[in-house]
C-alpha cells in the first residue's frame, strides 16, 4: 500500500526531488518510474548521434567542413578524454585569415547539440559586425580542446567552442559555450571562458546567451585576452538558471 | 619517530608466469600493474598491458615485505610533502606484530580471527597509506567487506560517528542558486526521512564568504531551534572558512578538497599548514558535544591525474595517501567521492563498486572515519541498480556514512546519489540505526517508531521551518 504524502508546500519550494511517494522505507512505483525516465533521457543524451545532416542543413552557407577527434566509437570517447582533444588527420580545413572560428561539438549531449546549438549560432553572429569569421564547423566525438587544433588549423585569432554538456537528471539538453583566444593545443581551462546552462525555456535562453558572449568577445579582442582575467573584469555573467 | 633522508631504494621486480618472464621497474610500477582494471590508470598510462600481467604484478606484489614500504617511495620524500608526512609520523611501534610479514601475508593476517577489532585500531598508525593499498589489491569484493567490518573508526561532534550497527547520513540540500527557501525545502524533506546524522553539508553554487556565511547561519539556526543534534558544514575553500572564522561564523566543521600528492593538493590551491591553521581555529570554538572533531575532508580515485600530478602513482595508491592527509588533523568525517569524477576515471558499476569497497576498508585500516558518496554521473556506464548493491554492501562493511539528497538526484552538481528512502531501506534490511543522539532526537518528535521505523508525519517544529 502507497501512501499519498502532504508536502506540497516543499514541492512548490525547489525543482529538487523532495516529498516522493514511498512504499514502506522505498520509493514508489510511480517516483521509481519517474526517476528511470529521467536518467534514460539522460543517458540517451550522452549515446544517441549528433543528427549531422540536420545541423549542417540549419546552418546553411555558413557551414564548413565536418570534423572528427582522434576517438573511434563513444566508448573509447567517455574513458580517453586526451583523444576526444586531438584532431584526426584528413580534417579538410584550410588555413585563412579569420578573427572568429565557430565550432559546434557533440560533446556529452547531442540533444543539446541539435535543439540549442544553431539557435545560438543565429543569434549571435548578426551582433559581430564587421568580424570575418569562418565556416562553422561541426566536430565528432569532440572535447572542448578540439576547437584549439581546428581554429588554429583555419587560422582564427578566436574560438568559440558551443557543446553539449554533462547531462543532469533534470537538464538532459545543457548547452555550453567556452571561448579561448588565440587557440593552440595545449592550452588549459583558467584560459577561457564559458557560458553555461544554455537551454531556454528552463535555461538561459538564446538571446542572453549571444549577448553575454559577444560581450565577453568585443572585451577579449580589446584586450587580446580570455580567461580567468577576463572574467574578473569583463562582463558579468548571469547565474545560470535555476 | 622521525626518518629524514630516507634512501629512494629502487629494484626491479620479476617473475614468470605461464611461460612469460613479466619484470616491473620499481614499487611504484608494481602498484600500478596489480591494480584491478579501471579507466583512470589505462588513461593516465600505468595499467598493466594484459589481464596475465596483471596477476603476475599481484603475485609479485604478495611477496614484497611490508617494511619494504619505509625504504622505498612511490612519489620521492624529497620532492613531496604527503610523502614526507606519511614517512615521518609512521609508528614503529605500532607496526611491529606486523613488520615481519609480507603483502600477501598481510592480507591472510587480517582475514584471520586474530585480528580483531582491538588488534586493527592498534595497527592504524603503524601502516602507510601504500601497505594498505597493496594489500586491498589482492583482496576480493568479499575480503573488502569482511576486513572493513571488524575495523572500526569511532568519531563525534555533536552526534558519534562509526559505532557498530549504525549508518550514518550527510543530508545534502544543495540548491543551484543557494536559494534559502529551496535549501529549506530540501532539508525539512531530509530530516522528515530521518537524515542528517552525520552532518548537514551543502555544496555552495558560490564561494562568495557572504554566501557562505547566511548559508551556515540557515543551518545553525534550524539546529538551535529544533533543539537537534546536528552539525553542519558548507564545503566551501579553507581559506574561505579561514576567514569566516575569523568573523565569528557559527562554523562546526572545516572542510576541504584533498589528494595524495603535494602538487594534486597545490591543484585545490591548499597546503598543510593551511589545514593545520584552520584545523587549530575551528578546534579553539569547542562547538562540540559529545566530542572535538572538527574537520571534514572530501576525496576520490582520480583527483591527482585530473591535476596532472599523480607521478606514475595509480590512482587507488594515490587515493589511499590522501587518507594520510585527512588522518594528521583528526576529521570527523572523511568522504570518498567515489563515482563522481566521471568515466574516465572509474568506467562502469563494476569499477566504481570495487572501488568504494577499497576506500573504505583502506581508509579505515589507516584509522581515518570514512563515508562513501555511492553515486555516478549520467555518462558513466552506471544506474541505480549499481547503487544499491554498493550500498547494501558498505552497510554490511559497516560504512561510518553515505550522502544522500532528495530523489538522489542533485539539482546543483548534476549527478546522482543516494534518497534518503534508500538509506531507510537498507537500515531495514541490515538492521542499522542513526548516530545514537540524532536517533534519541528523531523520536522525541516523533519521528522514529518502536521498529525503528521513520513513520510519514510532519512534526510542527519542522513544519515551521517552512514558514
Amino acid at each position: 500500500m502507497t501512501t499519498t504524502d502532504p508536502w506540497e508546500t516543499l514541492r512548490a519550494a525547489t525543482r529538487a526531488r523532495v516529498g516522493l511517494g514511498r512504499a514502506g522505507d522505498g520509493l514508489s512505483t510511480a517516483e521509481n518510474l519517474r526517476l528511470a525516465a529521467a536518467h534514460a533521457q539522460a543517458r540517451d543524451a550522452v549515446h544517441t548521434a549528433l543528427d549531422v545532416d540536420a545541423v549542417v542543413a540549419a546552418l546553411g552557407d555558413r557551414a564548413g567542413p565536418v570534423v572528427r577527434s582522434q576517438v573511434a566509437d563513444r566508448t573509447e570517447y567517455l574513458q580517453r578524454p586526451d583523444l576526444g582533444r586531438r584532431l584526426a588527420p584528413d580534417h579538410g580545413l584550410t588555413e585563412g585569415e579569420y578573427d572568429l572560428s565557430v565550432v559546434i561539438a557533440d560533446g556529452l549531449s547531442a540533444r543539446a547539440v541539435a535543439d540549442h546549438a544553431v539557435a545560438v549560432v543565429d543569434a549571435l553572429l548578426p551582433r559581430l559586425e564587421g568580424w570575418s569569421v569562418a565556416p562553422v564547423v561541426v566536430a565528432l566525438q569532440s572535447r572542448v580542446a578540439l576547437g584549439d587544433e581546428i581554429a588554429a588549423a583555419l587560422g582564427a585569432r578566436m574560438v568559440l567552442v558551443l557543446i553539449g554538456e554533462r547531462p543532469g537528471m533534470s537538464s538532459p539538453d545543457s548547452l555550453g559555450a567556452y571561448l579561448t583566444w588565440e587557440p593552440r593545443a595545449g592550452r588549459v581551462d583558467s584560459e577561457r571562458n564559458c557560458v553555461s546552462n544554455i537551454r531556454p525555456p528552463d535555461g538561459l535562453g538564446y538571446d542572453a546567451a549571444a549577448e553575454v558572449l559577444a560581450a565577453l568577445m568585443h572585451e577579449a579582442f580589446r584586450r587580446q585576452l580570455t580567461g580567468v582575467e577576463l572574467k574578473d573584469t569583463g562582463a558579468a555573467l548571469p547565474p545560470a538558471a535555476g | 619517530m622521525s626518518m629524514p633522508g630516507r634512501a629512494q631504494r629502487r629494484g626491479t621486480f620479476q617473475t614468470t608466469l605461464g611461460g612469460h618472464s613479466y619484470s616491473f621497474a620499481d614499487l611504484r610500477d608494481l602498484l600500478a600493474k596489480a591494480t584491478p582494471l579501471r579507466s583512470g590508470d589505462v588513461l593516465a598510462g600505468v595499467a598493466a598491458e594484459s589481464a596475465a600481467e596483471r596477476v603476475a604484478a599481484q603475485t609479485v606484489l604478495a611477496d614484497v615485505p611490508l617494511a619494504h614500504f619505509l625504504d622505498e617511495a612511490v612519489v620521492p620524500y624529497e620532492d613531496d610533502d604527503v610523502t614526507r608526512l606519511i614517512m615521518d609520523s609512521h609508528d614503529a611501534e605500532a607496526f611491529a606484530p606486523v613488520r615481519s610479514l609480507t603483502v600477501g601475508g598481510f592480507r591472510d593476517w587480517l582475514l584471520s580471527w586474530e585480528a580483531d577489532t582491538a588488534a586493527l585500531t592498534a595497527l592504524a598508525p603503524g601502516l602507510t597509506p601504500e601497505m594498505v593499498a597493496a594489500t586491498s589489491k589482492l583482496m576480493r569484493v568479499g575480503d573488502l567487506v569482511a576486513v572493513a567490518r571488524k575495523t572500526r573508526v569511532v568519531t563525534a561532534l555533536r552526534t558519534t560517528i562509526g559505532l557498530e550497527g549504525r549508518l550514518a547520513t550527510r543530508l545534502q540540500p544543495n540548491h543551484p542558486t543557494d536559494d534559502a527557501v529551496g535549501i529549506t525545502a530540501s532539508l525539512v524533506d531530509g530530516l522528515l526521512h530521518g537524515a542528517g546524522d552525520a552532518v548537514v553539508g551543502i555544496n555552495p553554487a558560490t564561494d562568495r564568504p557572504s554566501t557562505v556565511r547566511a548559508l551556515l547561519e540557515l543551518v545553525d539556526d534550524a539546529r538551535r531551534r529544533l533543539d537537534a543534534p546536528i552539525q553542519s558544514c558548507v564545503l566551501t575553500h579553507v581559506t574561505t572558512t579561514l576567514e569566516l572564522l575569523e568573523q565569528g561564523a557559527p562554523v562546526d566543521l572545516v572542510f576541504q578538497s584533498v589528494a595524495g600528492t603535494q602538487a594534486a593538493n597545490r591543484g585545490f590551491g591548499v597546503t598543510l599548514d593551511q589545514l593545520r591553521e584552520a584545523h587549530a581555529a575551528a578546534s579553539e570554538l569547542h562547538r562540540g558535544t559529545v566530542g572535538d572533531n572538527v574537520t571534514y575532508f572530501e576525496t576520490g580515485q582520480g583527483s591527482a591525474l585530473s591535476a596532472d600530478a599523480h607521478h606514475g602513482v595509480d590512482e587507488q595508491t594515490l587515493e589511499a595517501r590522501a587518507y594520510a592527509v585527512c588522518r594528521a588533523f583528526d576529521p570527523l568525517l572523511v568522504n570518498t567521492v567515489v563515482g563522481f569524477i566521471g568515466p574516465e576515471y572509474l568506467y562502469d558499476g563494476k569499477q566504481i563498486l570495487r572501488a568504494g569497497l577499497e576506500d573504505h576498508l583502506c581508509g579505515k585500516l589507516l584509522g581515518v572515519p570514512m563515508g562513501v558518496d555511492v553515486c555516478y554521473t549520467n555518462h558513466a556506464e552506471a544506474d541505480a541498480d549499481d547503487t544499491d548493491t554498493l550500498l547494501l554492501t558498505l552497510g554490511a562493511a559497516g560504512c561510518g556514512f553515505v550522502i544522500t539528497v532528495p530523489g538522489g538526484d542533485d539539482i546543483m552538481l548534476n549527478y546522482q546519489s543516494l534518497s534518503f528512502q534508500d538509506v531507510l531501506q537498507v537500515r531495514q534490511t541490515l538492521g542499522l540505526r542513526p548516530a545514537p543522539e540524532f536517533e534519541a532526537w528523531l523520536g522525541s518528535v516523533g519521528l522514529l517508531d518502536d521498529a525503528g521505523r521513520v513513520p510519514q508525519l510532519v512534526p510542527e517544529p519542522i513544519r515551521a521551518l517552512m514558514a
